[in-house]
This record gives structure tokens, sequence and C-alpha cells, in this order.
């Protein structure tokens, strides 16, 4: 009977699913997904969904945005004017000095507010760097300072308790890289500190001072590229795989390095006071795109790839990372048979290993802690024997002068007895002596006296 | 320009920032374009849905979830001579993806016939429980993997709805032993099924007596109160939180009403028209489930229900005994999970300290 009943019911749930063009969810997905686009569902009215995309934006209005630029360049070169010019804002920063004896990361975050849009922005800024005479390890605290952010992150992620969600994202999204405008080629020390970097972070090279060379930018383009294609260096390309923004993007990367000109102060052009430099000779315009390309770095870095310069740190930079600290810490996802160890096996592997290192040290602790008490009491024990002899030495001494001391007491005695029988010998024989030569009345009292003596 | 300038507190954790109050951007810098670019890469990424439905059978389920999405995802399943009751729970799920005006949304709908069929209902939502787990235990096992995919499928149930029958009283044991078990674990949205046969008073009623009921046995269903960020979000979610549980109506029909179609169940004595706010609270379940909180309800669940799920899982496995089954965070244990193969160097590696010495 029960046979029966479940090959009904089987047959009834292979019905169904035919009839509705659907599998259940152990099949693999694949399949699931193409016959999902071969049929997919059509609806007889509006169910409201579309404003799915607006529900996320809210959210991420109500938790805020986070961005976070490296500075890479020499001292004086412009990083701090840039930033002040990309973002319209002041940011405190004082001159940097040059005779820093090392390479310092400066890191300061600030709060922008632009309609109802809050941004947590974080600038990094190098300093002291190419300042050295032996530059051979300017870039290695770049590369530890992003380091230390993906590590800090990691660190959040494998906690058991953790908040990824109001966790203060700090690493690095896109480093700008100034390349001094020489007009002739990248310097070593750039081309050696992009190549460490260019697999940990997003580098966007930008040429500074751009106003110093005019006619020869074409040229300088040209050969900065290809000198980092050639070096195999990596540069962050703007995202083409979405149509609305692929045109401009593919543009927009045969710009690149972009050349940009820095500036916070306002000169009055035909009748507009706009962001510029004043020199004898003219006037270089900030946010005009004949003079430089601030414009489109500005377009590019903020209001077109700002999203996918976080997601490909998130998605590439950051993953690689992971990946190499986890298989560095003994992870892997393939056992030495080639069957799929989950990492929580490994995991509670290397848990129970430090677990049983902890207990061995315990277990020393302990063993040590007992040798120290046990030697301890040995030397007290010691002393106390050493105590307890002398004690006992005493007490003979003093036994032995108590016997002397009675000795001499018993002669002392017996030379009293002896002395007093002498003395009463002798005083007998006064007497006898006394009374021969006395008279008769005394031999009547001595008669009377013998009765007495 | 506006100039709203939100008192903000400064960063707390690195890098070390110096007290700056909010700078306003005086000429427009670009960063509210960030929110366009979000939006494009959401609509491009399309976006993901799972909700559950449990309930006995003939409570309208199936044709709750057609109704609210509008469309056939089930075949709406009208007692037949040929279709019997299933013996046991068995889990359905369906995947359809569905596209309105660009946005394309992939919802997996999972059905539990069977569930409180049975004469005895004695661990009935056992299964449900594993599933849910099992759901979750996936994403775990994903996350946790070296090399990770670049968006991980996301098969967690955001939402299950539970259909509560008419009866006009209170919460049966069943609801009640069910709803406190699974509301710890998924976000719980109780409705009252087929209210077409309650009137307006005996709704009140039952809805002033499901509530406190719900109070009584500390079952905290969505929208929860603990989550609730400001002022706005306490003031939105208490008005929902009136209203639950929900009078619903489902129907896939429709009828001509006044001259226009709606969709309605036709009676003898009139058309319970479906999306009349004066008739059922179908629109205010909708609007819930889809229209306002659904990005929320998938928040709660990744943020705060699979952390829950995350941190249970990692502590307790280096302590029980890897077998066919494992404790969740409800008082049943589950059976029906895969798990990873067991542990076994964890008793020999406990005696070694000793060993040595």
């Amino acid at each position: 009977m029960a046979v029966s009943e479940e090959s009904q019911h089987l047959l009834f749930h292979s019905h169904v699913a035919f009839r509705t063009a659907s599998m259940p969810s152990e099949v693999c997905e694949v399949e699931e997904r193409k016959r999902e686009n071969i049929r997919s569902l059509s609806m007889c009215g509006h169910v409201g969904f579309e404003s799915l995309p607006d529900q996320l934006v809210n959210r991420s209005i109500q938790q805020g945005f986070c961005f976070n630029i490296l500075c890479v360049g020499e001292t004086g070169i412009g990083k701090s004017t840039l930033i002040n010019t990309l973002f319209n804002t002041n940011f405190e920063e004082h001159e940097a000095s040059h005779f820093c004896p090392n390479v310092r990361l400066r890191a300061q975050t600030y709060e922008l507010q632009e309609s109802n849009v809050r941004l947590k922005l974080t600038i990094v800024n190098t300093v002291g760097f190419g300042d050295q005479i032996n530059k051979e390890e300017s870039y290695q605290p770049i590369v530890d300072y992003i380091d230390a952010q993906f590590e800090a992150y990691l660190q959040e992620e494998l906690k058991i308790k953790r908040s990824l969600f109001n966790y203060h994202d700090s690493r690095i999204h896109v480093c700008l890289y100034f390349i001094a405008p020489t007009g002739h080629s990248l310097k070593t020390l750039d081309l050696l500190t992009m190549k460490n970097l260019d697999s940990k972070v997003n580098i966007i090279p930008v040429i500074a001072k751009a106003d110093t060379i005019s006619s020869e930018l074409q040229k300088f383009k040209i050969k900065l590229m290809s000198e980092l294609v050639c070096n195999g260096v990596q540069i962050y390309q703007f995202p083409t795989d979405d149509d609305t923004i692929a045109k401009i993007n593919a543009a927009m990367n045969e710009q690149l390095p972009f050349a940009v000109v820095g500036s916070m102060d306002e000169v009055k052009v035909g009748n507009k006071m706009v962001k510029a430099r004043q020199y004898p000779w003219g006037i270089v315009q900030v946010e005009n795109e004949n003079h430089c390309d601030f414009v489109k770095l500005r377009e590019m870095l903020i209001c077109t790839n700002m999203e996918d310069l976080q997601e490909q740190t998130h998605i590439r930079h950051y993953e690689l990372y992971r990946r190499c600290k986890l298989e560095e810490m003994g992870f892997t996802d393939v056992g030495p048979e080639n069957k799929p160890v989950s990492v929580q096996e490994t995991y509670e592997a290397k848990r129970h290993e430090l677990h049983g290192e902890r207990q061995r040290k315990e277990e020393e602790m302990k063993q040590m802690f007992v040798q120290r008490v046990k030697e301890k009491e040995a030397i007290l024990k010691e002393a106390e024997r050493e105590l307890q002899a002398k004690f006992e030495h005493l007490k003979r001494v003093h036994q032995e002068e108590r016997l002397k001391l009675e000795e001499r007491r018993r002669a002392l005695e017996e030379e009293m007895i002896h002395f007093s029988k002498r003395k009463s010998s002798c005083d007998i024989f006064l007497n006898q002596s006394f009374m021969a030569s006395g008279s008769n009345i005394k031999k009547d009292k001595d008669r009377k006296n013998p009765n007495f003596m | 320009m506006e100039p709203l300038r939100r008192p903000l507190s400064p960063c707390s954790s690195r890098p070390s920032s110096p007290r700056s109050p909010p700078c306003e951007t005086s000429v427009s810098v670009g960063i509210e374009a960030v929110l366009d670019q979000l939006k494009i890469k959401a609509m491009k990424m399309g976006f993901e849905f799972n909700i559950m439905v449990v309930g006995q059978s003939g409570l309208g389920k199936s044709t709750m979830v057609n109704t609210l999405f509008k469309s056939k995802v089930w075949k709406s399943s009208l007692p037949g001579l040929a279709t019997p009751t299933p013996q046991t729970l068995q889990l359905h799920s369906v995947t359809h993806v569905i596209e309105e005006k660009g946005v394309k949304l992939k919802l997996t709908v999972t059905d539990t016939p069977g569930f409180g069929d049975q004469i005895n209902n004695d661990k009935c939502w056992d299964p449900i429980l594993g599933y849910i787990n099992e759901q979750y235990e996936r994403y775990l096992q994903e996350e946790i993997l070296i090399t990770r995919q670049r968006h991980i499928p996301d098969t967690r149930v955001h939402c299950c709805v539970y259909f509560v029958p008419p009866t006009g009283h209170c919460l049966r044991p069943l609801d009640i032993e069910f709803l406190q078990r699974l509301c710890r674990t998924v976000n719980v949205v109780p409705v009252i099924a087929r209210a077409d046969s309650l009137t307006i008073e005996e709704r009140e009623a039952f809805r002033s007596r499901i509530q406190e009921d719900l109070r009584n046995h500390c079952i905290d269903v969505y929208p929860q109160k603990c989550f609730d960020e400001d002022i706005n979000d306490r003031i939105l979610n208490s008005k929902i939180r009136e209203r639950i549980p929900f009078a619903v109506v489902g129907a896939d029909r429709e009828h001509l009403v006044n001259g226009r179609c709606v969709l309605g169940r036709k009676t003898k004595w009139g058309i319970v028209e479906v999306e009349n706010m004066a008739h059922c609270e179908f629109p205010l379940l909708r609007d819930l489930l889809i229209r306002s909180h659904l990005q929320d309800l998938k928040d709660i669940t990744h943020n705060v229900h699979y952390e829950n799920y995350r941190v249970v899982r990692l502590n307790e496995s280096h302590l029980l005994p890897r077998g066919p089954g494992w404790v969740n965070l409800a008082p049943a244990s589950t059976q029906q999970l895969t798990t990873p193969a067991p542990l076994k160097v964890r008793r020999r590696v406990q005696e070694d300290p000793k060993d040595e010495f």
C-alpha cells in the first residue's frame, strides 16, 4: 500500500514539475537558469517591485558611503592641492617637510555631505616619498599599509561575532599615482613602486603640475603608457561592460594618464570667477578641458566609477589578499587526495593544534612552578635543620654547665658539712679543756651541763 | 544645494581623524552620482528573493502566491481525486525570473504541502527548520571557501508567510509552537487566511486576540521592534505592527465590477475584491513584502539571522561530535541536514598534551 501511494505521490510531483516547467531546488543551477531564461514568468498586472533599486538606494543612503584614496607622489608635487580641488573643500593640511628619514603614511578622514548623500572620505598621504637619498625602502611602507587594511577587514570577517554591516571600511579603493612632469619618461622609483602596488590596489596614474608641459604632453603620455605596458604594470581600466557608460569609459581609457592641474585660488576670467592659476603669460583654468584633464579625472573618479572602484577592491584585490593569506596559514580547499577539504576542518585542526600547544605550555608552567616550590622547600628545610642543630648544641652546652654547677654545689655542700663537723668537734674540745682547767663551780655547772649536752 | 547639515560623529576606528564637522561642498562635486551608479549596478545584477509559505492545506497558499506576483507561479491546486494529501511534509521549491520595467527579480517560492495535516503533527516543523538551516549552511560553506565566487548565490529564505486558519478564536497550539521556533531563525509574517469568512468585527477581535497571544508567548514577528533604526522607521513599522496579522484573501480570477476589471472571488452575495482595502488587507501584505520592505527583509536575514546561525555554527563545531544531525537555535534538532565529513582528530588531540608529560 505504502509503495503505491509513494509512487503516486512521485508521479504527482513530476507531473506538476513538467507542467509548471520548474525544477526542485536540488537540480543544478545552470540548467535551472537556462530553463528560467527560456520560460520566465510573465505577469498579468503591476506587481510593484520596480521600486527595488530605490529600496536599495535608500538603504545605502541611510548607511552612508565610504571612499578611501591613497595619494602617492613626491613631496611638493601637488597631492593635497589636487584633493582639495577635487572635492572643492580645503582640507586642513600643512606643508610637509622634505627631511623625513623614511616614508610615512598619514591618513585623515573627513565627512562630506552633498544633498542627501553622506560620504566618509579618507585621504592617505605618503609623507616623505622620494625625499630620501637611498630610496630602496620607499614603497615598502605603502605596501604594508595597504596590507594592514586588508588584514583588518579579514580579521573582522573571520571573527565569530562580527558586525560587517557597520564596519568602517578602511581598505584603499584607489591609488592616485602622481608622476612628475619631466616630459621624458617614468622615474625608476615610480616604476618600482607601481609594480609593487598594482596587484593590491586600483592605480590611476596622473601627471601632476601639468601646466609645465603643454605641447609635449601627448608624446609624454604615449611614452608613459608604453613604458607601463612594457613593464607589465596593471593600471585600473575603467569598466566597459555596461552599455550606458561603456563608450565614455573607453574614450577615457585612451586619455590615461590624466594631466591635471590643481588650484583652489579663484581668478576672474571673463565675468566669472573660476579656479585657476595665474601666470604673467596667461591663466591656466582648472576646469577648462582644453587646458587640463582635471574635469575628466573628477568625472571618472567620482561621478562614474566610484562604485566600480569599491567593487574591484573588494572582489579582486581583497579576495586575492584573502586567498594568499589563508593559503599561507595552511588552509586549502582541496585536500591531499583531491577531496574537497572544508575550511572548517582545517580551521578546527589548527584550533586543536593551538589548543594542544596551549595546554602543553600550561603544563610546562605548572612543572616549573612545582620545581620552584620544591627548591624553596628544600632551602627552607635546610635552614630548619641548621636551626635545629644549633638548638641541640646550645642545649647540650647548657646541660653540661648545669652538671658542672651541680658538682660544684655538691662539693660545696660537702665542704660545709665537713666544716660544721670540725666546728662542732672544736667546740667540744674547747669546752672540755675549759672544764678541766676551770673551778668546781664550773664542774657543777658542767655536771649539770653535760646533762644538757 | 540643500543646507541640511546633520551632526555626524567622527569616525572611530582607523584611520585616525581630527574631529571635523561634515563639510558642505558648495559646488556640486558629483558625489551623489554614486546613487545612480548603484542603481545601474543593481539593475544589471538583478535581485533575488526567496519566500516560503507555510500553512495547512486548503488555506489558499498557492492562490495567495499567484495573487502576489500576478502570475501562475503555481498551477492552482484544486482538490481532485488524483492528488492525495502527502503523508509527510514535503518541501517544494519553484524558481522564476520575473521582470518589471527593467528590474529583474529571481523569485523562489517554497511551499510546504502536508504541514499540519497529519493526525500527529509533532515535530512537523523540523523539515522546515532543516530546510532553512540548510540554506544558511550552503551560504556559509560558500563564504568560507578560499577561492570564493564573485557573487554567492543567495538561497536563504528571506521571509516566511504563515497562514493562520480563520477560526475566529485564537492561535492554536500548533501555530504557537511553530511561530515560537521559527521567529528566531527567519522573518515570519503571519496572515489570517481566507479572511472572507470573517466579518469586519470578527476580524478585528481575532486580530487583537492573536496579537495578545503573540505577546504572551514572546513571539517576535517581522517587523521586529529591535531592528528599527531611527524614528521614521519606528513610526512606519508601528503602523504595520498594529495591523499584523493581515487578513488576506487570494484570488487569481478577474471579474468585472463597475466597469473595472478586478481580481476577486465571486460569491452569490457579492464579489470580494482582493485589492480593495475595505474588503481585505491584501494590498498591505503586498506592499510590505514587495514594495517597501523587500530589501529590509533581505538585510535582516543577512545581517541578523544568518550571523546568528554562523555564530552558533562556528562555536559549536568544536564541541559537538560531527554526526548526521546537529543542534540549531530552535530546541528541536534536525536530522535531514547535509554536514561536512566528521572530524576524527578531535579526541586524540585533547589527550596528547597529557601524554607528552
